[in-house]
């Protein structure tokens, strides 16, 4: 379990970022690693070369915009938790992100990793899909506004282009109130399902390939979730229904 | 790179995991490695300050950064460091393979909440995998470490 | 002898170091300051498949590989690796061999070696290393292996490894007298003991010594001596094996040979260089042995009291791809299944069936969690079936203080029958019930109950050294390695009670063969029983040479002498005595120029005893090797009792009380007997609702990794509340059972007990999970 060999490459500049993301054939973007270490440990991905943006600075700020938060790409998970303004602006954003494996994950792990990464299961995705938040993508052919409905295509896959570094994320406040449940096999893990609430705004994770907007009446029309060792696809629509309710109800 | 307060120099191949330059390079084999996919947490190392899996991170990314291993909390013939003392007072390890990498952790929970609350406790300890102690008396341990570190 | 240690909450001495990171485990080792080779091997991705061709010429031409093995490459290539217990029910044992050329048989197969520079660099090889591979039909789960469509060995018909009946009474006349029968199925799936520091194995060879020295994270560093000697053609004192801090065990590292014991050292020696080998997660998943999985049918006759009058257990073991550890398993299963209780009638019939996965060897508990779950179930079913109360029906059929010793009738794994020294099961049971307290309120709330007895402290037997050196510190060994047990902390109660001397003043080295070249192993709860009791023998031996040696100095009879504060002492006179210390060194009649009591010792040094310096038939030295070798099993038990609550929702599981009340006999050190029960138990809780090894019907593992195999995290382990009582066994000088097993055993029985209960649904099988559940009210619906 130790990863393949690539080429590293450790940019100080967004604008470096984005020439080498231009530039290298297949590169992949390394901020938090939590998930992408992972995989090259256990040799499931071997991307030839790796962009590490950590060493780029001022790209972590967290600041209010536009009646949300914005959330940059070196933001860690752990700051966003701790940060007053987020649970000020978007106290859903401050729940969701204590949702995301350990705490000592988050103290790596980015927010805008959670996103670019796209699993299905993962919360970030779906709170910035239930509160109509976006993206914005750099690259040397200039900067892109993804709205979260038009970022996740399918199970780890997004419309980021491959040349394209995701910058900042942006989730709006949300307009009434909110909640966020999910249920995992243990404290940390990826939910089996989950579902959040923003006002009259419902959406579901961990039930399709991508994060779903569901309607609140009838939260598992045409869903159609896979199934694994730990819920069939019955179960799933099963968990959905039971977690609706309760997001109702707090 | 600066490891327990000395400067080291920087790492080769860039593909070395932190977890296994700490260990095979520096020699600071206190820090542990269980499954390589940030799970288990025996590889926790401080990174400027902040409780990090070293397995999931590359030797080369802490260049420019301090990280603190376990070798670094208490120096050799000082007494132990407030939550090593409370992981020996309570019986809170066994093989004491997992040991450090909850040390770390426990060490993080605390700096986030001096006097945390049991639910605070399970959630700073989750992330930790032990398979000796049941976690009962490492729980008792992270609490009698905030007493001896209040003092 | 005042005892000051034994039965104190002592403090560990080994956490010091441990805690400041200054363990020593296989991998750290570095030991000659030369930088070992690092190595790993290419495994089967098939769960059975015949090999074709392997193609190992990249592999051996890349940078930095220093050389790839294959089975063709090794002079016992062709060996299969040993059975380490035959039994002659096991007719169509198989092992595999080091490297597998032919045939594989289960996916984690290892077939090649790589010995590179660096770890990465050999898994960048292993890559390139081209097997073509002719897969072969797959058998996956015991049902399917016993029904034998395909097989798993050509040679083994029906895929049946051993066969064993045993009955005591007369099973089918009373059944059918019997006023109730009932017939039951239970199955338990595989689970892994996953401690937390994998496997590793660390050799080097000395050309000039002619000495092999070999670091090996196992329970059993003395049988890998031995072994490695026999293979290598080497005195067993040209080969040395330590078992250092081992980052637990749990059982698979009682197994030998893995691969990788015979292959590291075969490369060092080739090589002429130290080579090492640390295990990763993933293939620690495949590569290190499994246990659980079994399936029990049961038909059972009670009367109207619900007093078990008959019962037949048929149960099928998945064995795996091998047997290399025997048939201990379904052996103890067998033996374990009537726990606590009288069954007169008994009979019980096992098959061990070969599958195409991982093969099993004893995991904590082994085979004892089915066994207790079989019967617990069992009796729960009849207080269902008649309307009493589960405690009822336990209390009417339990074995009563006064019948000990008790004779159950069937084989145990030292080839005797189970015969329980000592035990007060009723009062187990009273005493967990009061703990427990009384139901809270809300609904979907369960009790339940379970009581196991457990065989410990199984020989052949284990031996010590305790030495006092000139400084009046002492210094013991055993052959038994630590993977957690405390072992340097109650050996040193024990010794320092025997020699009055200070527990500080006791130094304990275990799993060294430098130290102590003889014994068994760490493993069935039996270190206390065997080894602490080898230690108190040996230690008595000291004290007794050390008043002989004494009493000539002080010409005081030995009899009159006793050892306390760290002197021999004249009983009742403390002022006339003469330092341990001292004693040692008269114990050694030479010259020398360091020590304490040096002068005392001289030739010239007034000698109140004629005749020779050493007496005739003593050694010099304050030391001595005592053994201990156990007449039978002792036998520990305990009681569970748990209140939990299920979401009817989300079936998530709630434990809101479990109490323990646990007897293994006189308790050396209740600080470690508790942390074993509490860590037992949350092994058992992972067991029974989140650890399942998945295995698919083309035999892939589905789970291998700690993402997907689901160890319970402190939020899933609720508090556990122990409490004792003590039988001590009458067969040990101690009065001592095991502990490290017990824990575990009757929690899967508990938790069922209890979910049933809680959502009025039979529960027949381990593990459970939300999904299970789901599945289980569904269907009932």
């Amino acid at each position: 379990m130790k990863p393949p060999a690539f080429e590293y490459h450790a940019p100080t500049t967004v604008e470096e970022a984005c020439a080498l993301l231009g530039s290298l054939e297949d590169a992949k973007v390394l901020a938090g690693g939590q998930s992408l270490v992972p995989l090259l440990n256990f040799r499931l991905a071997r991307p030839p070369h790796l962009v590490d943006i950590n060493r780029i600075s001022g790209l972590d700020g967290i600041y209010e915009r536009n009646g949300g938060i914005a959330v940059q790409a070196l933001v860690r998970q752990s700051a966003v938790e701790d940060s007053e303004l987020v649970s000020r602006v978007c106290p859903l954003l401050s729940a969701a992100v204590r949702l995301v494996a350990h705490r000592v994950i988050r103290n790596r792990g980015t927010v805008c990793g959670s996103l670019a990464h796209a699993d299905p299961a993962s919360e970030l995705p779906a709170v910035l899909l239930v509160l109509g938040g976006h993206v914005i993508a750099r690259s040397t052919r200039g900067d892109r506004i993804i709205a979260a409905d038009q970022l996740f295509t399918s199970v780890m896959e997004t419309t980021l282009a491959p040349d394209e570094l995701l910058v900042e994320a942006w989730f709006p406040s949300p307009a009434g109130p909110f909640a966020i449940v999910e249920e995992s096999r243990r404290h940390g893990d990826f939910a089996l399902a989950g579902v959040v609430r923003a006002a009259d705004r419902l959406a579901l994770f961990g039930v399709a390939a991508t994060p779903v907007l569901a309607d609140s009446a009838d939260p598992t029309r045409g869903l159609q979730p896979s199934g694994d060792l730990e819920a069939t696809p019955e179960f799933r629509l099963h968990l959905v229904r039971a977690l609706t309710e309760r997001v109702f109800a707090a | 790179m600066k490891v327990n307060g000395v400067v080291h120099p920087a790492p080769g191949d860039p593909r070395r995991l932190l977890s296994d330059h700490l260990r095979h390079e520096l020699g600071l084999t206190g820090t542990h490695v269980g499954c390589e996919h940030g799970v288990c947490g025996c590889c926790t190392v401080l990174f400027d300050g902040m409780p990090v899996r070293s397995c999931l991170m590359l030797a080369v990314q802490a260049e420019g950064h301090e990280v603190t291993t376990i070798e670094g909390l208490a120096a050799d013939g000082a007494p132990l460091h407030p939550v090593q003392q409370a992981f020996h007072e309570c019986h809170a390890l066994q093989c004491g393979f997992c040991t450090p990498g909850f040390v770390m952790s426990v060490v993080g929970l605390l700096a986030q909440h001096p006097s945390p609350t049991e639910e605070q406790v399970g959630e700073g300890i989750a992330g930790n995998l032990c398979r000796c102690t049941g976690y009962a008396s490492i729980r008792r341990a992270v609490h009698r470490a905030g007493e001896l570190s209040r003092k | 002898m005042t005892t000051r240690w034994f039965g104190q909450r002592v403090q560990r001495v080994e956490d010091d170091r441990l805690l400041r990171g200054h363990g020593r485990f296989t991998d750290d080792i570095n030991e000659s300051g030369e930088r070992a080779l690092e190595s790993c091997f290419v495994r089967s991705p098939f769960a059975h498949a015949r090999i074709r061709s392997i193609d190992v010429s990249a592999a051996r031409a890349m940078p930095g590989v220093v050389a790839v093995y294959t089975a063709a490459d090794l002079p016992f290539g062709q060996t299969d690796l040993p059975i380490l217990i035959p039994h002659p029910n096991l007719t169509h044992g198989r092992t595999q061999r080091c490297l597998a050329s032919e045939v594989v048989r289960y996916a984690g197969e290892a077939v090649a070696f790589i010995v590179a520079d660096s770890r990465y660099v050999a898994e960048d090889a292993a890559d390139l290393v081209e097997v073509e591979y002719e897969q072969q039909p797959v058998v996956i789960t015991p049902e399917i292996a016993a029904r034998a469509e395909h097989l798993v060995h050509d040679d083994v018909p029906g895929n049946v490894a051993a066969e064993m009946l045993q009955e005591v009474g007369d099973v089918t006349p009373a059944l059918a007298a019997a006023p109730h029968r009932k017939r039951l199925r239970f199955r338990f799936e595989r689970g892994a003991a996953s401690p937390m520091e994998a496997r590793a194995v660390w050799a080097r060879w000395s050309k000039s010594e002619s000495k092999l020295t070999v670091y090996d994270s196992t329970q059993s560093p003395t049988s890998i001596r031995g072994g490695l000697a026999v293979l290598f053609g080497l005195p067993e004192s040209s080969v040395e094996v330590i078992a250092p801090d081992v980052g637990g065990g749990f059982g698979p590292k009682i197994m030998l040979f893995y691969p990788d014991e015979l292959l590291v050292p075969f490369a060092a020696m080739q090589l002429g260089r130290p080579v090492k080998w640390t295990e990763d997660r993933q293939e620690h998943f495949t590569a290190v042995n499994h246990e659980r999985g079994q399936v029990h049918d049961v038909e059972v006759g009670f009367d109207d009291e619900g007093r078990v009058l008959a019962l037949s257990v048929d149960f099928i073991h998945d064995a795996g791809a091998y047997t290399p550890y025997g048939i201990i398993l379904p052996i103890i299963t067998a033996g374990q299944v009537p726990g606590p209780y009288r069954v007169p009638n008994y009979r019980v019939r096992f098959r061990d069936v070969y599958t195409n996965a991982t093969p099993t060897s004893p995991y904590r508990g082994a085979g004892r969690p089915h066994a207790c779950f079989v019967m617990e179930r069992t009796l729960d079913a009849i207080a269902l079936e008649i309307g009493l109360d589960r405690a009822e029906v336990r209390r009417r059929n339990f074995i009563q203080p006064d019948q000990f010793p008790y004779d159950v009738g069937v084989a145990w794994q030292d080839g005797n029958t189970v015969i329980y020294d000592s035990g007060n099961y009723p009062a187990l049971l009273q005493k967990a019930l009061a703990n427990l307290g009384p139901r809270p309120a809300g609904d979907h709330v369960g009790m339940g109950l379970g009581m196991y007895v457990e065989g410990t402290g199984v020989g052949p037997y284990e031996g010590a050294h305790v030495q006092v050196l000139v400084s009046g510190k002492v210094v013991a060994a055993t052959g038994i390695p630590s993977q957690g047990q405390s072992h340097a902390t109650v050996w040193a109660q024990i010794v320092a009670d025997e020699l009055g001397v200070d527990m500080a003043d006791v130094e304990v080295t275990s799993g060294d063969t430098r130290r102590f070249p003889w014994g068994v192993g760490t493993f069935a709860s039996r270190g206390a029983v065997t080894a602490g009791n080898a230690m108190a023998v040996a230690a008595r031996m000291v004290a007794d040479k050390a008043k002989h040696i004494a009493g000539d100095h002080l010409e005081v009879d030995a009899a009159d002498l006793e050892l306390s504060g760290g002197e021999v002492r004249v009983k009742g006179a403390s002022d006339r005595g003469i330092p341990l210390a001292a004693v040692a060194v008269l114990a050694n009649p030479v010259r020398y120029a360091f020590g304490g009591g040096t002068e005392a010792a001289t030739q010239f040094a007034t000698r109140s005893r004629p005749g020779p310096p050493l007496r005739e038939g003593e050694q010099p030295g304050l030391e001595a090797t005592g053994y201990y070798s156990p007449p039978g099993s002792t036998w520990a038990a305990g009681c569970h009792a748990a209140y939990v609550r299920v979401d009817p929702k989300t079936f998530r599981l709630e434990i809101l009380k479990y109490v323990v009340v646990h007897d293994c006999g006189r308790v050396i050190n209740p600080l470690v007997v508790e942390g074993q029960i509490e860590g037992g138990v949350a092994q058992g809780i992972g067991g029974a609702f989140y650890e399942r090894l998945a295995y698919d019907a083309e035999g892939q593992l589905r789970n291998a990794s700690f993402m997907e195999y689901l160890m319970p995290y402190a939020t899933e382990v609720p508090a556990i509340e122990i409490d004792h009582i003590e039988t001590p066994s009458p067969l040990n000088p101690l009065g001592v059972k095991g502990a490290g097993e017990a824990g575990v055993i009757p929690v899967g029985a508990v938790l069922a007990s209890a979910i049933e209960e809680a959502l009025g649904t039979p529960i027949t099988e381990m593990p459970l999970s939300p999904l299970k559940l789901f599945e289980l009210v569904k269907n009932r619906s």
